[in-house]
């Protein structure tokens, strides 16, 4: 459990990183720099990794790893779950944009249905629009 | 409580989807009593909007599955927008709640002046859940009570009358059912008088069949704690 310490931290912090993602509101451009920066990060890390696969293993014993390949799996392991979060995160966005465009037209047309149905403006003889029975 | 005049000034909302089988008596029933219903059909397949709409209720519908968080507070909106009640009443279609319950709830809001009050169904021991219900209901209770910080008895009750007031401040995000503890949370926020109120809750062999099953609390749960 104690060993190699210093590669535990530093995937631990990067699972709480992404759990933090997921429960806190990060939305905006500095949200966006920060995304993007981590992608530039990691492009050139990648970059790196291909062209110097001997450093790669020289950080990985230095945080305790025993191959680079090792600390390449772990590393692509935090960022797919920060992926994996952001990509929640978005869709919970979309979704809720989505219902509130639902919600609109839904409300517009029981407000609009119910003035011709109490009133006599023209229209109020047409059917219904389909939705339901479609 | 015989001949009680109809509640002129309360629309009873109802989230409705696929309930075909009841929702005519549960609207023919709850009309005796409150003469304005609005539905929110959330794209039933099994023509319940029509049954609904055929029973007087006003029938707003979603374009297409959206949850009965959502449901409910289009329904919220529609009372807030299209017309002047001073309450509203949530309130479920499968027929698991007394109107007179719903009834007394607003009549005990007018009296005692409260912005809301929630129907609980462990303030005394008519209602039976069953054993492993009561432990997950319990356990909801809690969850809610630690992320709202209020103090209620039962969280996931379908009954609550809303003032106006406090219905304008209700935005809920939670589509599906984690909304049981964000309207809590939204409502508890607003400072406004609450109080529960004893209802019993009718589990049919039909109610039982439609409600949530145990396993989807897991959902709710996390639904609730991620935002």
């Amino acid at each position: 459990m104690l060993d190699q310490p210093l590669i535990k931290v530093i995937l631990l912090v990067g699972v709480i990183a992404v759990t933090i993602m997921l429960t806190r509101s990060t939305t905006g451009a500095r949200h966006q720099a920060i995304r993007r920066l981590l992608l530039i990060g990691f492009v050139l890390l990648a970059a790196m990794a291909i062209l110097f696969p001997a450093m790669l293993t020289r950080v990985a014993q230095f945080v305790g790893v025993g191959r680079g390949a090792d600390l390449l799996l772990y590393g692509l392991t935090i960022t797919f779950l920060g992926f994996v979060a952001a990509s929640y995160r978005r869709m919970r966005l979309l979704e809720q944009r989505v219902t509130t465009l639902a919600r609109e037209i839904a409300l517009r047309e029981a407000v609009h249905d119910r003035r011709h149905r109490h009133g006599d403006g023209p229209g109020s003889g047409q059917p219904r629009s389909g939705w339901t029975s479609s | 409580m015989t001949l009680s005049p109809p509640l002129e000034d309360a629309w009873l909302v109802i989230p409705l989807y696929n309930e075909a089988p009841v929702i005519g008596e549960v609207l023919a029933t709850a009309m005796t009593r409150f003469p304005h219903v609005v539905c929110v059909d959330d794209a039933s397949t099994d023509g319940s909007a029509e049954i609904a709409e055929r029973a007087g209720a006003v029938v707003v519908h979603h374009p297409f599955n959206l949850g009965q968080g959502a449901a409910l507070q289009t329904g919220i909106r529609y009372v807030l927008e299209a017309t002047d009640a001073s309450y509203l009443v949530t309130f479920d279609a499968d027929g698991q709640h007394r109107v007179e319950d719903a009834a007394e709830m607003v009549e005990r809001a007018r009296r005692e002046d409260l912005a809301m009050v929630f129907g609980s169904r462990f303030l005394d021991d008519r209602t039976d859940p069953g054993f492993l219900r009561r432990i997950v209901l319990k356990v909801a209770v809690w969850i809610t009570n630690q992320q709202t910080g209020m103090r209620l008895s039962d969280a996931h009750n379908g009954l609550r009358v809303i003032r106006r007031d406090a219905a304008e401040a209700l935005d809920l995000k939670q589509d599906r059912m984690a909304h049981a503890t964000e309207i809590v949370l939204q409502l508890g926020r607003t400072g406004l008088p609450w109080a529960e109120h004893p209802v019993h809750v009718l589990y049919t062999d039909y109610s039982r069949a439609k409600g949530q099953s145990l396993i989807n609390s897991v959902n709710i749960l996390i639904d609730s704690m991620l935002k």
